[in-house]
């Protein structure tokens, strides 16, 4: 019981935070067990914010050519991750960054790639020894520079 | 005199030994020779040195960023690595180090359909499987 309620107080305070801080770089966090374990396997868990439901749909039915990757899952875990992303998906909690990421997705597309997204780039135009840095590898390793991006806060630039 | 040096002797060997021995990886290399067997009726056990040799050994029917296990895993078992497609850290694959690798079977094919796929561009034989294991499992 006691711990309950110092985990409601801590997460109230996690999701507090960026209001208080007064900046809009954030997202909702990822709270799905499966979603971190099976997503977080070989990169961060993105938090589904970043995309529209139908990209989140249009992802886990192409996971067996994952950006080149054959990331293919168990259907009863694809299954819990495609229904956590789709609810949590941008143009449905439309909380935080995700408002400004969502007004550059064209209604008839379905983006796959968070990095593309205008306000992304936007955001993120460094010079080339930035991203050629060996902790950086790819623009997709958010945690490599923002150090709270696995709770959704990247206000941290 | 002699039970002090027992316990210390006791207190060195035991959390080695505790660390190297998981019941659930003998059951998975157990499987894997099961498997072994089938395809090669002349297998007799798996060897800890080829393991070495396909974890360091070069191949190039995979992806161009993984050529080797070491692209990810470096070419020490026991440091951590880091995906060399994502950045994302790894941790070190040798089993003193990280004790619970290869102690769920589900994780160890979903990993070796991946990586197989990823680095030597086709699967990976049940031999070559229990290979690698065996060789992590004395890192």
């Amino acid at each position: 019981m006691i711990m309950r309620i110092i985990f409601s107080l801590a997460a109230a305070l996690l999701v507090a935070t960026p209001a208080l801080a007064g900046g809009n770089d954030w997202v909702p966090p990822v709270t799905d067990a499966v979603v971190q374990k099976e997503c977080g396997a070989c990169h961060m868990a993105f938090q589904p914010a970043f995309l529209p439901a139908r990209s989140w749909d249009r992802m886990m039915n192409e996971l067996d050519k994952h950006f080149d990757e054959d990331a293919s899952l168990p259907a009863d875990k694809a299954k819990i991750i495609r229904d956590y992303m789709t609810a949590n998906a941008g143009d449905v909690v439309t909380k935080g960054r995700a408002r400004k990421y969502m007004q550059w997705v064209n209604p008839g597309a379905t983006p796959q790639r968070i990095t593309a997204n205008p306000d992304f780039e936007r955001k993120h135009r460094f010079a080339d020894k930035v991203w050629q840095d060996p902790k950086v590898v790819t623009k997709s390793n958010c945690p490599a520079c923002h150090m709270g991006a696995d709770r959704g806060l990247y206000d941290d630039d | 005199m002699i039970r002090p040096l027992l316990m210390v002797g006791l207190m060195i060997a035991l959390p080695a030994a505790a660390m190297a021995a998981d019941a659930r990886r003998d059951t998975i290399l157990a499987d894997y020779a099961g498997q072994a067997r089938k395809v090669d009726p002349a297998f007799t056990g798996f060897s800890a040195q080829r393991g070495e040799s396909l974890f360091r050994a070069k191949w190039t029917g995979g992806d161009a960023r993984t050529p080797s296990c070491t692209a990810c895993h470096t070419d020490n078992p026991k440091t951590a690595g880091q995906n060399a497609k994502t950045g994302r850290p790894i941790e070190p694959v040798a089993v003193s180090v990280t004790p619970k690798r290869f102690t769920d079977m589900a994780e160890v094919e979903k990993q070796f359909g991946r990586d197989c796929k990823s680095v030597i561009g086709r699967e990976c034989s049940p031999i070559e499987k229990g290979d690698y294991i065996t060789f992590m499992a004395g890192q």
